[in-house]
């Protein structure tokens, strides 16, 4: 095949004073080292200083500070109550108990008492001290984990369908989603130099990073695994997505879909969400092939100029879809295949116990945006303790945020499910469909980027949402809800068929019309309102959805088709 | 005025046009500020004695007769950005603007401005940017000076899909015009899409500064003639309205410590860095309550106290020690309650009972109804002012007095015990509170000369004189190096004064700093351990000039601190124990090692 023209002026060609700051920083930071040691024993701070911030999320790591506090701080001359957020990659969500007591362990002695499940399958432990800081990647390191990558200009954790039926093909997807995390791991010395204190290896000839070079990725890059037809890692939300393709019971292979990605900043039109597009379908053992030819397209192509346009989705709309599958198929020497039939019902998980083909039991837990933690009502935190002192099959943190106690023993099954009553937890799964629908990022108190509240907040509206349900017997329709406390799309908003994003206290942007299985993004009704304006017209369309639905008919498809909102058929017209 | 018709020694008529163009436009202060520059350029060009004008002075026709200070308050940068391209324009037009971001700019200054060109962006809900709020604090807060003769312009950054657009930039605007400033230009607006209206009030703002030479010169203020002060001290102390009180100490701190701010305006009062403030509290009125209660007195007896006519309440309330009980105070209960177990108190035992027997629990355990109230009273001591180390400094921030308090607090018999004055600071001394207030001189404890290295080690409340060392440095400008030592509990809630400390580090006012937090590991560590790890610096810094300080408890931190020295001494020194003592005492006769215990 012949090279590929395009237009190189904002790519990794150029010098490094025509991009962003951050690609001098990357280059600088003799592979991600930086002065993070320095900082880390400076005693009058907390915090570490400037870019070290930047180069510590390459690590899995963000300073963060309690923001509730902040200002009475500010006051006192004391500087902000500055702690770090670790987040372990973890690909697939799967960990054994024993990796669960040790985080459990680590979150009792250094991060607060309370662990947070994301929507990318993970953990996050926050309210980490500085001085700590060590002494819990250690901890990590000792059950085999680690938090390389989890941030930063790289390929983050790699996502998997939990998938709790399908035992045999969740073993496969699994074992790929792994590999394919390995692989795209940076192989940087810094991180066991800096977290371990190992010394600086000599090294022989070749790049450390082989792959990502000294620049790493132009922005953040989102790798997931679906087996249909439950879309619970919303593929057409990663900027690579592998949709299994099921013959005869046979996993053959996937179809790839490319460009998708939330993040986008308000009054700035030229940013948006986008859902990956499907280019192709490629046989199973070409997956990691496939992982190196999109990642180096979007490490060569992708705009290294403007950090808000740097995410793989727009290289694909600048260069335009067939352009980008003829690069991938340029670096991978063949063409793909035809992509094949596939179809998504729904994003959410199944609660409760379900069994799996190889008659392995599996228990999903409602976890409340993802929060473990000792409530006044229920002490989950104390459960989930005992249950991973009992349980002897594995644990899989789901992408919407809640927890599978996985491959049971069926013999086992009455002891954890006695455990499970005996703290509670068991009444968690309750709730109205909306509220078994619904998922908040972090936000307030701890995040840096929130304007808005959003795991504090989302429980409470979505009491007042219910009561609206519930005046119309519409208690048990599942509803997917999202809020993020600010526009860069943690949870996933624009694909939700309500959603909220924050911005500023007590205020958001409401969106409608998503797809229940994330197939479609949903667009903004209200802009930069209060709770009164957003019941209000949640009230008129959930009347008019009451009365006028069609049987089956999805809530976000009905707000379209009734035209309370316009369909977004693609990202870039997600703004018109 | 005559002091401006002379034209100097030896220079042209342009010069001396544009040294007097510049000197009628001077405020006194400026004057000030600028004898000593130029003072300090000729120092630097004596070499070369020929130049009549050091190289590097602007030529004079690109001086402007005002002042400039260019403001900014900035969340994303589009403020910052915007700034910058205002200051670039002044420039360009011959103006010498101080650019600054809100967050680094001493709000005090304000009243020394003369032109201010503000670009503030909104926040969220019509807040300034965090980086701002201190800023914006001061400004619409009480301590806000007068700003007649400033002249200002606003443009304000906003988002309209906000309620509160440009709210910030409202608010400075609406405030610096009630503060009695000049607007130069109305506000502009900008919505998200700024770029035009921002680059149309930045020629507008630059314009209405009128022309750069020719700046028409204003009079020299006429000097007023000094009031004839009254003089305050021990004996007749100022009252002092309180004008900040509030925890330095964050949540979660085992203790409390307090900074309290104090006005001296119209006072007369000064004061040099080291020196303590005597303060003369009250004692809590519920105190006062308990033990009017506990003598089945109503308070309104009358007695005399200092030769004037007052009430018994009164007395208690300002006048008498009413907490802990004195030897007399025993003496005098036995008597007037006849309890024969108190007359037989002697010794350890009346002190150990003095301990633990405050006056109120006395009169409690012996009752004695209907007593005399002037016979009681004699009984009680004067009630004292409590003196503290200054934390300010008052040639960094005149007519105020700041302290660092720590409060006194404890259980005696089954309830909770405050100290007197730290006790009032901690509950009852909110804003407007007056407190009368005296300068005690602490002539041992003094800054050396500007040039001079120290070496300043404090615990806990020992640090406030530093605060005002480092305040005075700073507003003179000196060249000395400094070097801090502090200790205290925890790191997270006792790191006093923490953001100022890095400021100073910032700027390098500060040169060093170590710092040691008893109860946040498992050893315990103290100022002296730092001092030890730093040993072989610390001896250096002495055998440089350094002068040393020590501040905070006598009875555990000065022993600990001069053992210490005396090791450091000894080791980095190489000489024995007896010459290391020597070396001290010697650092001590001639003033190079004070220390201030208390």
């Amino acid at each position: 095949m012949t090279l590929l023209e395009t237009d190189r002026s904002r790519d990794i060609s150029q010098p490094l004073e025509r991009l962003s700051p951050d690609e001098t920083m990357k280059v600088e930071s003799d592979q991600l080292r930086g002065t993070i040691a320095e900082g880390l024993a400076a005693p009058l701070t907390a915090a570490v200083p400037g870019d070290d911030i930047k180069l510590m999320k390459f690590h899995g790591l963000y300073q963060q500070d309690d923001r509730d506090i902040r200002d009475e701080r500010r006051r006192q001359k004391l500087e902000p109550a500055y702690r770090f957020m670790a987040r372990v990659r973890l690909p697939g969500g799967v960990l054994t108990p024993s990796q669960w007591l040790k985080l459990d362990a680590l979150a009792r002695d250094h991060a607060g008492n309370t662990l947070r499940l994301t929507t990318r399958q993970t953990f996050q432990l926050h309210h980490l001290h500085k001085k700590n800081l060590r002494a819990v990647m250690q901890g990590l390191r000792d059950v085999l984990l680690d938090t390389k990558a989890a941030c930063g200009d790289d390929a983050r954790g790699v996502m998997a369908s939990i998938n709790p039926a399908l035992s045999a093909l969740h073993a496969e997807v699994y074992t790929l989603a792994r590999a394919a995390s390995d692989h795209a791991t940076p192989k940087t010395g810094a991180y066991p130099e800096i977290w371990y204190g190992e010394e600086r290896q000599a090294r022989g000839e070749g790049p450390e990073e082989p792959m990502y070079g000294r620049t790493y990725m132009p922005r953040k890059f989102k790798i997931g695994f679906v087996i249909p037809p439950v879309n619970d890692i919303d593929v057409h939300a990663q900027d690579l997505g592998f949709i299994a393709i099921v013959e005869d019971g046979r996993l053959v292979g996937f179809n790839v879909a490319v460009g998708g990605g939330m993040g986008r900043t308000d009054q700035a039109p030229k940013t948006y969400p986008r859902l990956a597009s499907v280019i192709g379908f490629v046989a199973k053992d070409r997956v990691i092939e496939t992982c190196d030819a999109v990642m180096g397209v979007q490490r060569d192509y992708g705009d290294r100029a403007d950090r808000s346009r740097a995410r793989f989705k727009y290289t694909v709309d600048d260069k335009g879809l067939d352009w980008i599958k003829a690069a991938i198929e340029d670096r991978l020497g063949f063409a793909l295949e035809a992509a094949r039939p596939y179809a998504f019902t729904t994003n959410g998980d199944t609660l409760g116990w379900q069994r799996g083909e190889d008659g392995r039991e599996h228990y999903t837990l409602r976890v409340e945006n993802g929060r473990v933690r000792n409530f006044e009502a229920v002490a989950l935190f104390d459960g989930l303790r005992a249950v991973a002192e009992a349980h002897r099959g594995t644990f899989r943190v789901t992408p919407n945020q809640n927890l599978v106690i996985a491959e049971v023993e069926a013999a086992d099954r009455p002891a954890i499910a006695a455990l499970l009553n005996a703290h509670g937890l068991d009444a968690l799964n309750g709730g109205s469909g909306l509220r078994r629908n619904s998922m908040a990022c972090v936000a307030l108190p701890t995040c840096g980027l929130a304007m808005a509240e959003s795991e504090r907040y989302l429980p409470v509206l979505t009491d007042k949402i219910d009561a609206i349900l519930a005046a119309h017997g519409l208690s048990d329709e599942p509803i997917t809800i999202r809020m993020t406390g600010c526009p860069n799309g943690c949870a996933r908003p624009y694909i939700a068929e309500i959603a909220l994003t924050g911005r500023a206290p007590g205020k958001y942007n409401l969106y409608l019309g998503g797809g229940f299985a994330g197939q479609r993004l949903n667009k903004m009704v209200l802009e930069n309102v209060a709770e009164p304006a957003i019941l209000a017209l949640l009230g008129k369309v959930i009347a008019d959805f009451a009365g006028n639905r069609r049987p089956g008919e999805h809530f976000g498809d009905f707000a379209i088709r009734a035209g309370h909102v316009a369909e977004v058929t693609e990202g870039r017209h997600f703004n018109d | 005025m005559t002091l401006l018709e002379f034209n100097g020694p030896g220079l042209s008529e342009e010069q001396w046009k544009a040294v007097r163009g510049v000197a009628t436009a001077l405020k006194p202060q400026q004057a000030l500020w600028l004898s000593g520059y130029f003072a300090g350029l000729a120092d630097a060009a004596r070499p070369e004695a020929a130049h009549a004008v050091p190289a590097g002075l602007p030529p004079a026709a690109g001086l402007s007769a005002r002042t400039l200070t260019i403001l900014y308050a900035s969340e994303t940068g589009n403020g910052a950005g915007l700034a910058r391209r205002l200051a670039d324009r002044a420039r360009a037009a011959g103006l010498d603007p101080l650019l600054a971001d809100m967050a680094d700019y001493k709000p005090r200054r304000l009243k020394e401005e003369q032109d201010l060109l503000i670009v503030a962006s909104t926040h969220g809900e019509g807040a300034p940017p965090t980086s701002a709020a201190g800023f914006f604090e001061f400004v619409e807060g009480r301590k806000a000076p007068r700003l007649e003769g400033l002249r200002y312009a606003v443009l304000a950054l906003g988002d309209s899909t906000y309620e509160f657009f440009c709210g910030a930039g409202r608010r400075i605007d609406d405030r610096l015009a009630a503060l009695g400033a000049e607007r130069l230009r109305d506000r502009v607006e900008c919505d998200v899409d700024y770029d035009e209206p921002a680059a149309g009030w930045i020629d507008a703002a630059l314009a209405a500064l009128g022309p750069v030479a020719g700046a028409a010169a204003a009079p020299v203020p006429a000097v007023p003639a000094a009031p004839v002060a009254t003089v305050h001290d021990r004996t007749n102390p100022f009252p002092a309205i309180v004008i900040e009180n509030l925890p330095l100490t964050g949540r979660g701190s085992s203790k409390e410590t307090r900074h309290v701010e104090l006005s001296l305006e119209g006072s007369g009062l000064t004061f040099a860095p080291g020196d303590a403030l005597g303060v003369m509290p009250r004692n809590d009125p519920a105190l006062v309550e308990a033990l009017l209660s506990a003598l089945g007195l109503s308070g309104g007896e009358t007695l005399e106290l200092k030769g004037a006519e007052t009430t018994l309440g009164r007395a208690f309330g300002e006048g008498l020690e009413i907490t802990a009980a004195t030897p007399r105070f025993l003496e005098r209960w036995a008597e007037l309650s006849g309890a024969a177990a108190l007359k037989d108190l002697a010794g350890d035992a009346r002190s150990a009972f003095l301990r633990e027997n405050h006056v109120i629990d006395i009169v409690r355990r012996y009752p004695a109804r209907g007593v005399d109230a002037a016979a009681l009273a004699a009984g009680l001591r004067p009630l004292q002012p409590r003196l503290y180390s200054i934390a300010s400094s008052v040639t960094a921030i005149p007519d105020e007095v700041h302290l660092t308090v720590s409060t006194v607090r404890y259980d005696l018999n089954g309830e909770e015990r405050f100290g007197v004055a730290s006790g009032q600071f901690s509950r009852h001394a909110g804003p407007e509170t007056v407190l009368p207030v005296h300068v005690q001189e602490n002539p041992r404890f003094r800054l050396p000369a500007d040039d001079a290295p120290i070496i300043m080690i404090g615990a806990g409340t020992g640090v406030a004189p530093y605060r005002a060392f480092l305040q005075e440095r700073e507003a003179r400008g000196t060249a000395g190096r400094s070097w801090l030592f502090f200790g205290e509990r925890n790191f997270d809630s006792d790191f006093l004064y923490q953001t100022e400390w890095q400021g100073f580090l910032k700027d390098g006012v500060l040169s060093r700093m170590n710092v040691a937090f008893s109860r946040d590991g498992a050893d315990r560590t103290y100022v002296q351990h730092r001092l030890m790890e730093e040993a072989r610096d610390v001896y250096a810094w002495l055998e440089e000039g350094a002068h040393l300080y020590v501040c905070g408890d006598g009875a555990k931190l000065a022993p600990d601190v001069h053992r210490t020295l005396l090791a450091i001494v000894e080791a980095q020194g190489r000489c024995g124990k007896a010459a290391a003592a020597d070396y001290l005492g010697a650092l001590q006769e001639s003033r190079r090692y004070q220390i201030d215990v208390y």
